[in-house]
């Protein structure tokens, strides 16, 4: 081993590490002969996990800090959002899962019905902080009694206003809208201020963005959108017609950029970022990712509906542990020091990301993060939808929500659309399972 | 060829046993190829197609169903007449706009090199790139193309190039005419420079004027050149995916969605892998019935 540094010796390097391999061979073979049940020790093991390209960020750094333990080495790697499950179907069916996979939480009934998760109803219960895991997602992990996965990451879905604008067209910043009536009002004037800016933003060609977007204020009215088992959609319902109302009179008022009809979710956040939108909803993880400048200062608010109250969207993802791992311990042993206190704290609450407790906002570590506590004070009061059918139903451009969608902010007929799309949106839901 | 010209110097049994085991030995290698990569995937994608075929766990034998469900699919048989559709439009304005740029660069005069390649240059672009390039093209908000056909007079600067049912077609046609009338016009010049140059002497001769040398001479003789461009055509547009993908995503209102990207929908979204190997195992037989009525039409009288 002594002349690996040499760099002109290729072969005796190789030989090196090949020698290193056969004996870390030798060590995992040893570890899983000393391991415990369910396949593989607890220590010693090389996982691979997968996850979607929108949660990259904040799954890194969880895999970064436990790598640095020596526990077991954890391998990400990173699909593009839109291939996700594409990808994961293509591996189910040649037997190459991952360990450990992550999972969009409305792709979560999908992933549990296809049976791509394994069920660790015992090991999440077994957790003493198992009652302060967000509900929401905990939920759409849940099918019948068994539980399939845990919060991985969380993306609210929240008002971004620029306090810039909101100065220049002489309003509050101190005061975002409390309804989406006064939404309106304040990209109203925000809109008259001209040169470029527009009062606010709607994703028209990106189902999974309008869901995202428009169904907290739907929920703040005090209305649902799904039934309590995902087979059946309230689409025609008042509140909802009320909501897209709005969005409607905005694309007619023009305080909606030409553009956004045709905003398919990949120029999104570069158009608030460069500060020509006055009020809009959007992610919370886009936060981290935007430039503040002279241009640009940045205000978080619930979304509010129509006349008042506040929801929110509680997306991200969820993860779990993969049908077909034999490394069942030591996977376990990562998913499960991924949600402890301090782990929380230091990856997630203090890069100002939401964390998946709910009872840690009042730490000191993250004291002092008036965004990030308004994220928090909304996962126990947001949802996330939970049905078996939601991907192809909603999020999936062919589905028949986009098409009611933009039947409703850009047809001819708000109510028609509604009435007319409603029935295939019922169809779909009950048709996918 | 005439059985005595091949059989000159051996006797005609020895000859043609040799040519038999030569032939088979040289077509061994395509033959395993062909086998491995189109007939065994295509028997497996019949027998999937017969079958309830879950990702994880084992199928089950459900006879005729899938098809049932195929054909029962709004989304599908939308997509299998707007596929016709467009593929009737793309194939009718492609094939002459390349048969008009092949006819102009026939000849060697002057740049005709240059112009020739300028032609060719948007077929070496990749079919994805081209589309997000024409993405971009299409996007008010960061092209210029609106600005610039407002300057000659054309639209008021802000054109919904991909909004409405009819937009989104037609641009599409618009970028694959861009895209492809090169790679046509390549292939119909082989044809026209096989043409061997004393058939148009005996046209000029004989008084011909240019459309009727169009007409009687060049189109006859380039009669197999143009079913081969056809065919391709034809069949590159009936399995048109990326363009639309990228382009539309299938809308406005799924007024856009060609028949791949309903199966491509029904096996990675719905997951739902019998369905779509039936959807793919009709459009495989439309595909080769068509083909085969096409060539057997443009091929009548060719001796």
């Amino acid at each position: 081993m002594v002349t690996v540094h040499d760099p002109g010796t290729g072969r005796t390097r190789r030989r090196a590490a090949a020698a290193a391999s056969a004996a870390a061979a030798a060590v995992l073979a040893l570890a899983g002969c000393g391991g415990a049940e369910g396949g593989g020790g607890a220590t010693g093991q090389t996982l691979t996990m997968w996850t979607r390209a929108a949660t990259e960020v904040q799954t890194q750094r969880f895999i970064d800090e436990y790598n640095k333990l020596g526990r077991n080495t954890v391998e990400l790697r990173v699909i593009p959002n839109d291939t996700y499950l594409q990808q994961i179907a293509t591996a189910a069916g040649g037997g190459n899962l991952p360990d450990i996979l992550g999972a969009d939480v409305v792709y979560a009934q999908q992933f549990i019905d296809q049976g791509f998760f394994a069920d660790i109803t015992d090991r999440v219960e077994g957790l003493e902080y198992a009652d302060r895991l967000a509900p929401a997602h905990v939920d759409v992990a849940t099918s019948g009694d068994a539980v399939y996965g845990v919060p991985h990451t969380l993306d609210l879905s929240v008002l971004f206003y620029n306090r810039v604008l909101y100065e220049e067209a002489g309003l509050d910043p101190d005061e975002p809208p409390e309804s989406l009536e006064e939404l309106a009002e304040h990209a109203a004037r925000i809109q008259e201020l001209g040169g470029g800016v527009s009062g606010s933003y709607f994703e028209g060609r990106c189902p999974g963005c309008i869901l995202f977007t428009l169904w907290p204020s739907v929920w703040a009215e005090g209305g649902d959108v799904l039934n309590d088992d995902g087979t059946a959609a309230r689409l025609d319902s008042a509140e909802m017609e009320e909501v897209f109302g709005v969005y409607r009179g905005m694309v007619e008022d023009g305080l909606i950029p030409e553009s956004a009809k045709q905003e398919n979710g990949s120029t999104w956040i570069s158009a608030f970022e460069d500060g020509d939108i006055g009020v809009t909803p959007m992610p919370s993880t886009f936060l981290s990712r935007f430039e503040e400048g002279p241009d640009l200062d940045i205000g978080v608010a619930p979304i509010p509906g129509v006349d008042g109250g506040e929801s929110t969207f509680v997306g991200g993802d969820i993860v779990g542990l993969s049908s077909t791992t034999e490394k069942t311990e030591a996977a376990w042993d990562f998913v499960s020091w991924t949600l402890r206190k301090d782990t929380q704290l230091s990856v997630l609450g203090g890069h100002s990301d939401v964390m998946a407790r709910v009872d840690l906002s009042d730490e000191e570590a993250v004291a002092g993060d008036e965004r990030l506590a308004v994220f928090d004070s909304l996962v126990p009061k947001g949802r996330t939808p939970k049905s078996v059918a939601f991907g192809p139903t909603f999020n999936d451009p062919q589905g028949p929500w986009l098409t009611l969608a933009r039947g409703a902010v850009y047809g001819p007929d708000l109510r028609a659309a509604l009435e007319t799309n409603d029935p295939k949106v019922d169809e779909s839901l009950g048709g996918g399972a | 060829m005439t059985p005595t010209a091949r059989s000159r110097g051996r006797s005609p049994v020895q000859a043609r046993t040799r040519e038999t085991a030569t032939g088979l030995v040289l077509s061994a290698p395509l033959a395993l190829v062909v086998t491995v990569l189109f007939a065994v995937p295509l028997v497996l994608a019949l027998w999937m197609s017969l079958n309830d075929w879950p990702l994880l766990g084992e199928p089950a034998f459900t006879g005729g169903d899938n098809y049932a469900a195929a054909v029962d699919e709004d989304l599908f048989t939308g997509a299998v007449w707007f596929t016709l559709k467009y593929t009737a439009f793309t194939t009718a304005i492609l094939i002459p706009v390349s048969l008009a740029m092949a006819l102009l660069v026939q000849r060697p005069r002057r740049l005709t090199g240059f112009v020739r390649t300028a032609f060719f240059q948007p077929a070496v672009v990749g079919l994805a790139a081209a589309s997000l390039l024409w993405y971009v093209i299409y996007s008010n908000e960061v092209s210029p193309l609106g600005s610039l056909l407002r300057t000659v007079g054309i639209g008021d600067g802000s054109i919904d190039w991909l909004g409405t049912p009819g937009s989104a077609l037609w641009s599409t046609i618009l970028m694959i005419t861009w895209r492809f009338a090169g790679f046509y016009m390549l292939i119909l010049l082989t044809g026209l420079q096989a043409i061997p140059d004393e058939v148009y002497e005996a046209a000029r001769v004989d008084g011909a004027g240019w459309w009727r040398t169009l007409r009687s001479v060049t189109l006859p003789l380039l009669r197999p050149t143009l079913a081969l461009a056809l065919v391709l055509c034809v069949t590159g547009s009936v399995l048109a995916f990326e363009q639309f993908m990228l382009l539309t995503s299938g809308g406005p209102s799924n007024s856009t969605v060609t028949v791949v990207m309903a199966v491509y929908r029904e096996a990675f979204t719905l997951l739902d892998l019998g369905v779509a190997a039936a959807m793919s195992v009709l459009v495989t037989a439309v595909l080769v019935a068509g083909n085969v009525i096409q060539l057997s039409v443009l091929r009548k009288g060719d001796d």
